[in-house]
This record gives structure tokens, C-alpha cells and sequence, in this order.
């Protein structure tokens, strides 16, 4: 269900909880799920309850409760942007506004091309850098003038 | 004029981009302090002692006092404790914890290491926000370096002194800032906040007496430690000892953290930031995260930073993100954005913060959007007395707080709104 290297993955986070704390390593392992599958199926989030031997609805609980988890399949790139108020106040709407234009998509919304979607995010905890926007959960990206924006575009689009 | 002060930010510097591992902690007494403990073999009582003599408050919000924190942890309990950090960094205009853990990681872990030992614990998690991915992969990188030279594991230095310490990475959500939601988060489930008393020092993780702090709490022990509690009080005013680091955004020409004295004048830190963008006028400040009180320029620009300073100016320091607005801001499309955000963060564990938040955004919008109602803004009054001090955790609090300080200094332009359906600004 999950390839060895994600569950040597997710071994490792289980030993960092006490031996009778398996669940603990839920929220990694969904994130490492998600890594691999791109998004989380039932029974991907099934599969992980085994694992952990926890219920499956607890599973189900933890994904829809942390806003990072892929319900339904995206596009390859999740671009998520702040626009919390001090992004905001440095350009944070600019940056989604023009990513908006250059995607032809507006929030939730995924290109034809399945490359790309597009989210609205909450505080990343980086409101210096405004604007700032995450691709794929992982990679922060600061400053982002139209410029920056037309440059990362093209880079993925490769 | 004050000067930035390096004790928590020590070797932050763009330009050496290895001065965070551990052999340049070293050069920057990095670990003395653990050491120090260790070698002349210093009682637990003592350590709480010198951090309460320090002043040292709370950093991430609340501003409790540290070495009080400490001294709750039940001393002859004979299970497991536990000792967390609160790396959730999510509340907006905040970007301090994560400077920390990029730039000089090794800081927080000798901080949670002196605590860990004062209060005889042999456990610990530092909870990452979701977001930020590398500085989680740096955080990990940092223990495993401190790990493989002797300062964490078993008896460390040669001593009886045992602490494990694993990076627990979160993944978006506001409210697992809130220390119990955490918790509940470690444990793998829902971050849902629980119900104080019993509070963490009796029933934390696990189930476990248990004590929490925030980052930049913990990386200031060390300082203190080598240095003593009475010299850090110093750096600060009375009862509100040390340096803090200020994260300024908004319309600034520098925006970033800088760390400065307790006492500091806002004036001050406005220029360390380079002072207003384009030379325009101060309207507004939010002095510690977006769930704090808003506050009109000019109040800011004759008040100081600290914890009770900023109290008598009618906010409070929080988490030390300073939000600057400047005169093009439109206080009612401000605050429909930090409503939406308390709205969409709401855990829905307790119906006038899931109810409440909700309705508070719907009524700031349509006052945006030129369809407010004259009896509107008593009505945001009403909600936000409303949700104050009846919810389980204090995310009801940070939803109603903005909007009562908003309606009391910018309430003119919220009228405006509403019989122009148009904006002032």
C-alpha cells in the first residue's frame, strides 16, 4: 500500500513516541501518505490505521481537521498563498491576484493541465517575507514580486 | 537610541550559513551553561530560583512567569514527565521561533535541557509549525548533531542526567498553538483544547505532569544561567526582565525581527525597522499578534515595549508581532481579514467561538462590502461580550478582542462604511 522507503519513514517516527503511543505518529504518517500518493484515499487513511492500530474514523478525524492534507487529488503543484492581514499589508493579495490571472484559476481551483492549484492560506508564520506562498507543503517560497511568481511558474512548468 | 541586542539571535547572519551547527554554538558558549550545571552538579531548586529571580515571562502570548511555570511541576512524581516546546508559530504578524530554530537551533535545545533537569525530566517534544518544512528538517538535523556529541541521550556529560528530545512536525492548524490543543495533537488526535483545571503540571501528555513553553522561553535560559537572573532582569525593566524579539511587518521599509531590551521605546523599534514605508503617517499597531488590541499611532508612538507598558496603553505584548499600518489602511477590510482567519481557525468545540466567529465575519463583510446595517456595530459589540470568557480555550478571546479594540478606536470609520457604503481611505 505504501512503498518501504515511506514506512521506514513512518517507522521512524514512531520511535519517537513511548512504545504504547503508536498514533502519536499519525500526523507524519499521513503526511508521508501524502508525499508518495499525492493525496489521501480512504484507503490510504485505512491502510495507516492499521499500521498504527488505531480506528480508522481517528484517522479520518486527525486528516480533516490539519488544513495541510489533500482530501481529493490535485494538481501536481499545490501553490497555497497568504493573505492574512500582515501579508496583506505587503502585497500578500497582489501575489494571489496575479496568480489568479497567470493560472486562469481562482482559490480551490485546479488548471486544465492538472500542473496546478491553487489555495488560500492561513499564517505561515513568516509575515517578514511577504509575499509568501508554499508549494506542495513544503517548499517556502519570500518576496514574492510578479517577477519572483513568473520565475517560479516557469521553473515548475518544466 | 537603543541598540539591537544578540543573546537569543546570536550568530543569526545571512552570510554564514553554517553558524548554526553545533561547532559554531560552541564558540558562541554554546552548552556552557549545560556544562556549567553538570561540573558543579547545581540543585534543580536553584535553577528555578535563578529564572525566577530573571523575570523571564512566558514569550509566546501569555507572559506567565517561567520559573513560577517551573516550580509547579510535581518534583517527587515517580512516572514519566514530560517537557514541550510550543514551536507552533501561527499567529499572524509572528516569525521569531522560526528564526531561532533556523539560525541557532542548538539554543533551544541547551534551554530545554537546563529545564529538563531542573524540573527531573527525561522526555521532551518540540512541536514545529506545519509550514515550515525546513526549519523542521534543520530542527532535526540539530538534535541529531547535539545527540551524537554526548548533550542529548543517556547520562549526559558523564552524569546521571538523561533527556531524549524528539521534533514532532504539526501540520496546519492555528489552534494547536494553544498549549493543551497541542498536546491533544502530539497525542495524535484532533488539536481540540482541553478543559484547565487539570492543567498540563498534573495531566499533560499523556496523561503525564507535564510543563510547556514557547521557543524563544526556552532559548533565553541559557543567557540567564551563565550569566545569572539578576543580570538578565537588568536588561529589561523590573518585572519584565530581558530582551525580546520583535517581529515587525506591515508598512515598514525593514520589516524582520529585531531583539531588544524590555523597555524599549516603540518609536525606537519603529526606526530599527527602517520606519514607515514611503515616510506615511502611523494609523494604527497591533503590538503583540493579531489577537491583541489594536492601537491608534499615536498612543504607540509615546508607549515602550514590555508587558506592562503595552498593558497600560490597553493591549498587550503577546507574542511581540508588531503589525504596523499605516494611513491607507482600511481598518474594516483589516479586521474582515483577521475575523475570517478566527472564523476558519475555530476549532468547533464550543459554540460561541464556532457560532460567534462566524457571525462576526459575516457582519464585518457586508459592512466592507457597503451592506451594513446602522445597528451593526452594536451588534458586533453584543457578539464579542458574547464570546469573551465563555469559550474552553482563549480562541473566542482572540476572535473578540480585535473587534471590540477596532470598534473603539476606528469606530468613526466603521460608521462611515456603513452610511456611505463606501471606504474613508
Amino acid at each position: 500500500m505504501l512503498s518501504a522507503e515511506s514506512l521506514e519513514k513512518i517507522n521512524r517516527e514512531i520511535a519517537k513516541y513511548p512504545a504504547d503511543q503508536k498514533q502519536s505518529a499519525v500526523m507524519s504518517a499521513l503526511a508521508i501518505a501524502q508525499d508518495e500518493k499525492g493525496w489521501l484515499a480512504t484507503e490510504t487513511m485505512n491502510f495507516i490505521a492499521k499500521y498504527l492500530e488505531m480506528p480508522a474514523i481517528a484517522v479520518y478525524e486527525v486528516a480533516t481537521f490539519y488544513n495541510m492534507y489533500n482530501l481529493k487529488p490535485l494538481g501536481k503543484y499545490k501553490i497555497t498563498v497568504c493573505t492574512n492581514l500582515p501579508c496583506a499589508l505587503s502585497g500578500g493579495n497582489v501575489a494571489a491576484d496575479y496568480l489568479k490571472q497567470k493560472l486562469g484559476i481562482g482559490f480551490n481551483e485546479t488548471t486544465a493541465d492538472g500542473l496546478f492549484t491553487l489555495k488560500e492560506g492561513e499564517c505561515m508564520g513568516a509575515c517578514g517575507d511577504a509575499p509568501v506562498l508554499l508549494v506542495n507543503n513544503k517548499r517556502m517560497c519570500s518576496f514574492m514580486s510578479n517577477d519572483q511568481i513568473d520565475q517560479l511558474l516557469e521553473e515548475l512548468r518544466k | 537610541m537603543t541598540q539591537p541586542v544578540q543573546i537569543i539571535l546570536a550568530g543569526v547572519d545571512p552570510a554564514e550559513p553554517d553558524n548554526w551547527r553545533l561547532r559554531n554554538y560552541l564558540k558562541r558558549d554554546g552548552y556552557v551553561a549545560l556544562k556549567k550545571i553538570i561540573a558543579n552538579k547545581i540543585p534543580p531548586e536553584a535553577i528555578i530560583e535563578e529564572v525566577k529571580k530573571s523575570a523571564l515571562r512566558g514569550r509566546g502570548g501569555a507572559g506567565f512567569p517561567t520559573g513560577l511555570k517551573w516550580s509547579f511541576m510535581p518534583r517527587q512524581y515517580e512516572g514519566d514527565k514530560y517537557l514541550v516546546c510550543n514551536s507552533d508559530e501561527g499567529e499572524p504578524g509572528t516569525f521569531k521561533d522560526r528564526d531561532i530554530m533556523q539560525y541557532n537551533p542548538h539554543i533551544l535545545i541547551e534551554g530545554m535541557l537546563i529545564a529538563a533537569y531542573a524540573m527531573g525530566v527525561k522526555t521532551g517534544y518540540n512541536y514545529v509549525h506545519g509550514e515550515i518544512w525546513k526549519t523542521y528538517e534543520r530542527m532535526e538535523e540539530a538534535v541529531e548533531e547535539a545527540r551524537q556529541a554526548g548533550f542529548l541521550g543517556n547520562k549526559i556529560l558523564g552524569s546521571d542526567f538523561s533527556f531524549q528530545l524528539y521534533n514532532h512536525h504539526g501540520y496546519g492548524a492555528y489552534i494547536c498553538g494553544e498549549e493543551t490543543a497541542l498536546l491533544e495533537s502530539i497525542e495524535g488526535k484532533k488539536g481540540q483544547p482541553r478543559f484547565k483545571p487539570p492543567f498540563p503540571a498534573s495531566f499533560g501528555l499523556y496523561g503525564k505532569p507535564t510543563t510547556i513553553n514557547n521557543t524563544e522561553t526556552f532559548a533565553s535560559v541559557p543567557w540567564i544561567i551563565r550569566h545569572g537572573g539578576e543580570k538578565y532582569l537588568q536588561l529589561g525593566r523590573p518585572n519584565n526582565g530581558g530582551t525580546k524579539i520583535f517581529s515587525v511587518s506591515g508598512h515598514v521599509n525593514k520589516p524582520g525581527n529585531y531583539e531588544v531590551p524590555l523597555g524599549t521605546p516603540f518609536a525606537e523599534l519603529l526606526e530599527m525597522a527602517g520606519g514607515m514605508r514611503g515616510g506615511r503617517k502611523l494609523k494604527g499597531c497591533i503590538p503583540g499578534g493579531s489577537s491583541m488590541p489594536v492601537l491608534p499611532g499615536d498612543v504607540m508612538m509615546k508607549t515602550d515595549m514590555d508587558y506592562d507598558s503595552i498593558a497600560k496603553a490597553g493591549s498587550m505584548l503577546g507574542s511581540g508581532a508588531v503589525i504596523i499600518m499605516d494611513d491607507t489602511t482600511c481598518m474594516v477590510k483589516a479586521l474582515e481579514r483577521l475575523s475570517y482567519f478566527y472564523y476558519e481557525e475555530s476549532c468547533g468545540q464550543c459554540t460561541p467561538c464556532r457560532e460567534g466567529t462566524g457571525w462576526l465575519y459575516r457582519i464585518v463583510n457586508r459592512i466592507e462590502h457597503g451592506k451594513g446595517r446602522p445597528e451593526d456595530l452594536d451588534l458586533l459589540d453584543n457578539l464579542a461580550d458574547n464570546i469573551q470568557g465563555r469559550t474552553i480555550c482563549a480562541l473566542g478571546d482572540a476572535a473578540a478582542m480585535p473587534v471590540r479594540a477596532m470598534l473603539q478606536h476606528f469606530r468613526d470609520e466603521f460608521a462611515y462604511h456603513i452610511e456611505h457604503k463606501k471606504c474613508m481611505v
